[in-house]
């Protein structure tokens, strides 16, 4: 039930967005359509707190008779978490957007977002493979059109890579998907097959070592290429830089939570006999990815660009810990998604101010800001802090049980992966004190007051990192009782 | 009890809070008064939980309020562990924090950022606070973390000299580098004893000796390596002193750098189980001690001195833990917390005096100038210098007493260490108050003492020092060693000094004949002879600059580290990006270059065009599968 209603909502303003009537008070309306739909979602979290088992939470009917596909979708747990992020990330994305930003065709960029919000409510709720399939690849459309249509110059040539990276790889996972699907017959006797996620997970338990293995790749590189995992990332740095800025939001605040969430749920327990002897190579790849990431980010001009590779980082320790397997790193994984989601679009959200107020995002460039703008300051402040973990913000509760985790594995692991502890503090560090410390750098800018809008923004995203930091129960109880279901 | 300890910890919090957001509409003097006010009712409380710590079951109170970091057998509660070491530390941390807060209201008072000042020095009481009380490694690694955080901000307090910014920056990475090693070390901490919780480690039996226990003993210190400033993380901790020198005497002297201490105690029974832990915390405080003692005779600046001495006795303390002499290491945090905090408001009294001057090079003949700070000085120099009957002399000669039992080898380092300190001490003393003024006669007219809201936590200061040493008079002259019986039920595997009492005798009259030497060697030096340092660093002798230098350690790391780094992430972002993976994708783009010439004709981006060709695909691979 109310599954249905947060895909609706956005699916809805985006047909509205489209229609001239609600063209010319697109922002409004906009504004509107992902208001309701956080509302929505809180009221999603409250429903699970009086009882996650709860009617009002599912859904499930068959959609598509002859492939047995079923529309299913159940609110709670990770999906909650992912659903809840969704809808508190995309009303940031819109605040943040200026009044004259996207010009006359504004009420495209909102229009398509909200299909893209959908999209991924879609892919989070679902628990049948076909309909997952079906969001994730409609949700690639809007945000290709967003860099095309906006993004800066040499899009036309980014995009299509970003584009075609995603597309194959997505190809992989159906491929992976359609396999899984046929062998389901085995499961009972009348042969017949099933989407549903449940079924996948025993089908594939059914499959040879060999069968196995070559599900798990197709479908990890699916997902590899979505997070994305080294070295499948090098459509990732690109994109996200040329993308207009709520473009990259959307792109690392969430888009990539579908591949975590994939691997997470649609392959780690679906092949476990694969998984664990694919488990070495794997890490390896993901852990490279955070040293790999840490190691660009040192020397980036472009604060955009960093914190593409600091998310690239980021994600290479969530993936690890979640190839791991252990409990610890599950838990954490699932809490550092949310985190992530939130602190990264925090950190976008600081580039758009940079570009707004001062027109440039080069760390080498700007200088002194603190002097101009304290409460500015102090805010990107503690999204920073959020960023590298520290205690206290929501980021360090899953860093924390991912570096546990992945020491239960294999404590060098933990080791090498935990360099970006340290690693993330120089980059960051630096480019706070080039941008924020010092004297003002004598260029022609200014760095007034924040408009309210603005404000009331970060104080969003600062209000998700501390209150997660200090009581992570609040999301985690639900997730963990969804980790448990998948660790059985 | 919950309520109190909450209190405690949460009263500073406020107090930040309150000047953080609203403290520029504040006046100075309601800013000063939210923040001291805090802590000193803190202290209150802190005294009050102390009293009623004793009556308590086995002297130990323990306090969760709800669950924080749960993750199957992982169950870490957001609680306060309140026992004899966690008491002992909240009453130096909130009694010594609140004299530095009220020394802080006349040093400040000239600032720009009064109320931003205070706000972060609350948040680091906080924070220290949280650091003991917690009752896991996790709530104590919030304080740990966050103590690291308050210190990046003070240090960089006044934030448009980018010198202090990367001081500060420094500090954190450093600390940082430690900070991995304590993550590490709670891991595997978890996975071999189950639990991160002291309610549970302390249990009798829970801690046995495995494979993996010396591990977690060294991946842990590796952490009190960064926050305590011993080698090889020490080089931070210098650097530091560019923070607002009250920050100097709370922060990096008196309270966040003996962190490493309580969390070394707070692990002995890890400690005492692993010899070959043991003893590498012996050895690297013991070198520590000694190599930054060297270091501290021939700087000029009388905050580096200071900031040298700290790494030293710090030095001394993990030296002690080493020997496994846990309480008499605590004691000497807490002597040390009085004469360190004292010498370092001195200094600030003094560069006050001097309008900004921290070169001893300028001063001389300050007594006549500012008597109350030289004579608080004085008494703290005799205090660290270890003459009896001030408090340093007890604790020092306590953990020497027990490291000679331990490793002679290891006395020695302390003994000559010492030596040095009173030798470093008395030139500081000597040439900033002895003899003749040296800065000029425009800034002798300006000389000044410090207003009494700056020399009254001098003098109460000044009076713990030479009293500090009740806490743990030697059972040698017939006293009952107070603090080691209190902080018995925390030393999980006890050990004993089995030493006859004409060996005590003798070590401490080495020690004291020791120091009296060391201090009529400085008195011969630099008064009788008069010699002053050199203006000119050419002067000075090769092994001097070697010196001078600090060894060229940091040198030595930008090379062997910053750069590597630096250079690797050129590699990364130079060949793998630009030539490895965009020749890899350009040359895939040109074989599909055909293929986007087709792909452009339907690019016309029109929406509905591209839903229409999803339904079309979505058709198409349905009647695959049928």
């Amino acid at each position: 039930m109310i599954g249905n209603i947060l895909i609706f909502i956005p699916l809805i303003g985006f047909l509205a967005l489209l229609s001239p009537t609600f063209r010319s008070n697109a922002r409004r309306y906009a504004l509107f359509f992902v208001g309701i739909e956080f509302l929505v979602a809180l009221m999603a979290y409250a429903l699970n707190y009086s009882d996650n088992n709860s009617i009002l939470l599912k859904v499930d009917y068959t959609w598509i008779n002859a492939i047995n596909a079923h529309w299913h979708l159940h609110v709670t747990g990770v999906s909650l978490s992912l659903a809840l992020l969704n809808a508190i990330v995309f009303l940031l994305i819109y605040l943040s957007v200026d009044a004259s930003q996207y010009g006359e065709k504004a009420y495209l960029f909102y229009s398509l977002g909200l299909l893209m919000q959908m999209a991924m409510m879609g892919v989070f709720l679902t628990k049948d493979a076909f309909s997952f399939y079906i969001f994730w690849e409609l949700s690639l459309i809007p945000i290709y059109l967003i860099g095309l249509l906006w993004g800066e110059t040499g899009k036309e040539k980014i995009t299509l890579k970003f584009f075609l990276y995603t597309f194959i790889g997505s190809l992989f996972m159906l491929a992976g998907f359609i396999y899984l699907y046929h062998h389901t017959a085995l499961l009972n006797e009348n042969g017949q097959k099933s989407w549903d996620i449940l079924s996948f997970y025993q089908a594939g338990k059914l499959l040879t070592p060999a069968q196995q293995t070559v599900v798990f790749w197709f479908l990890f590189l699916g997902f590899a290429v979505k997070i994305p995992i080294f070295p499948f990332h090098s459509w990732q740095p690109d994109t996200y830089t040329n993308m207009p800025v709520q473009g990259t939001m959307m792109l690392s605040g969430l888009m990539l939570k579908m591949g975590l969430y994939g691997l997470l749920f649609w392959l780690m327990p679906v092949v476990p006999e694969a998984v664990e002897s694919w488990r070495g190579l794997t890490i390896l790849m993901a852990v490279s990815g955070v040293i790999y990431g840490s190691l660009a980010a040192l020397v980036q001009t472009d604060f955009k660009r960093l914190l593409a590779y600091a998310s690239m980082a980021h994600v290479g320790l969530i993936s690890a810990g979640i190839l791991s397997g252990t409990r610890q790193a599950y838990d954490g994984a699932a809490m550092q998604m949310f985190a992530h989601g939130i602190y990264v679009t925090g950190l976008f959200y600081v580039v758009h101010l940079f570009e707004k107020h001062t027109g440039t995002r080069n760390i080498y460039q700007l200088g002194g800001i603190r002097n101009l703008n304290g409460q500015f300051s102090n805010l990107f402040l503690i999204i920073l802090l959020g960023s590298i973990a520290l205690p206290l913000t929501h980021g360090f509760i899953g860093e924390f049980l991912i570096l546990v985790g992945l020491a239960k594995y294999q404590l060098v692991w933990a080791a090498i992966a935990g360099l970006s502890v340290i690693l993330g503090a120089v980059y960051m560090l630096r480019a706070y004190q080039k941008m924020m410390l010092g004297d003002v750098v004598k260029t022609n800018y200014s760095f007034g007051a924040l408009e309210a809008k603005d404000k009331w923004g970060l104080f969003l995203v600062v209000f998700f990192i501390l209150l997660l930091g200090i009581y992570p129960q609040a999301l985690n109880y639900f997730t963990s009782l969804n980790i448990s279901e998948i660790l059985k | 009890m919950a309520y109190i300890l909450l209190g405690i910890v949460l009263l500073p919090l406020l107090g930040s809070i309150i000047n953080g957001l609203l403290g520029k509409k504040l006046s100075k003097s309601n800013v000063a008064t939210i923040a001291s006010g805090s802590i000193g009712l803190s202290f209150v409380l802190s005294i009050i939980a102390f009293i009623q710590l004793q009556s308590a079951e086995n002297r130990v109170i323990n306090v969760d309020y709800y669950k924080w970091v749960v993750s199957g057998m992982l169950d870490v509660p957001m609680g306060f562990w309140l026992d004899s070491l966690s008491s002992l530390y909240i009453l130096v941390i909130t009694g010594v924090g609140f004299l530095i807060h009220v020394y802080s209201i006349g040093y400040m008072h000239e600032d720009d950022g009064f109320s931003r000042y205070f706000s972060y020095l609350n948040l680091f009481v906080f924070f220290m606070l949280m650091l003991v009380l917690g009752n896991s490694y996790v709530t104590m690694f919030v304080g740990w973390e966050g103590v690291g955080l308050c210190s990046y901000l003070l240090i960089g307090f006044w934030f448009k000299n980018h010198a202090y910014n990367d001081a500060a920056k420094k500090a954190f990475i450093m600390n940082r580098i430690g900070d991995l090693g304590f993550i590490l070390g709670m891991a595997l901490l978890f996975i071999t004893y189950g639990s991160l919780n002291y309610a549970d480690l302390n249990k009798p039996g829970a801690i046995t000796y495995t494979s993996a226990t010396t591990a977690i003993a060294l991946l842990l210190f590796l952490g009190a390596t960064g926050k305590s400033a011993q080698i090889p993380l020490y080089t931070w901790l210098p650097d530091a002193m560019a923070g607002p020198t009250p920050v100097s005497a709370l922060i990096h002297a008196a309270t966040m750098v003996t962190a490493g201490i309580y969390m070394v105690v707070r692990s002995n029974a890890i400690y005492s189980l692993s010899e070959t832990a043991s003893l590498v915390v012996g050895i690297v405080g013991g070198v520590t001690a000694l190599w930054a003692a060297i270091i501290a005779t021939l700087q000029f600046d009388i905050k580096k001195i200071l900031a040298y001495s700290t790494v030293s006795q710090l030095g001394l303390m993990f030296l002690g833990l080493g020997a496994n002499a846990y309480s008499s290491s605590v004691f000497h945090v807490i002597t040390h917390a009085f004469f360190k905090a004292l010498l370092f408001l001195g200094a600030g009294s003094v560069i006050h005096a001097m309008g900004g001057e921290q070169d001893i090079r300028k001063m001389g003949g300050l007594s006549k100038k500012i008597p109350t700070t030289y004579l608080t000085m004085l008494i703290a120099t005799i205090a660290i210098s270890g003459i009896p009957p001030f408090s340093g002399f007890f604790s020092k000669d306590e953990i020497l007493a027990h490291v000679y039992e331990y490793n002679k080898g290891l006395w020695a380092l302390g003994v000559i260490a010492s030596m040095l300190t009173a030798f470093y001490m008395f030139r500081m003393l000597f040439l900033t108050f002895w003899g003749y003024f040296r800065g000029g006669s425009e800034l002798y007219k300006h000389l000044h003492e410090s207003p009494s809201v700056m020399t009254i936590p001098l003098m109460i200061l000044a009076v713990l020092s030479v009293i500090g040493g009740l806490l743990g008079l030697p059972e040698l002259i017939g006293a009952k060693n107070w603090i080691g019986h209190y902080l018995d039920n925390v030393i999980l595997i006890k050990t004993y000094l089995g030493l006859s009492h004409s060996i005590e005798w003798m070590l401490m009259g080495i020690a004291v004949a020791g120091a009296v030497a060391s201090i009529y060697f400085a008195y011969q030096l630099f008064v009788i002879n008069g010699v002053l340092p050199v203006e000119d660093e050419a002067e000075l002798k090769w092994w001097q600059k070697i010196i001078y230098h600090k060894f060229y350690v940091d040198e030595l790391y930008d090379f062997i580290i910053r750069r590597p780094i630096d250079f690797l992430g050129k590699v990364v972002d130079r060949f793998f990006e630009k030539m490895v993976f965009n020749g890899i994708n350009d040359s895939i783009s040109s074989i599909t270059l055909f293929l986007g010439e087709w792909i452009r004709k339907i690019h016309i981006g029109n929406i509905a065009y591209y839903i229409m060709a999803m339904t079309i695909s979505i058709i198409v691979i349905l009647s695959m599968i049928k």
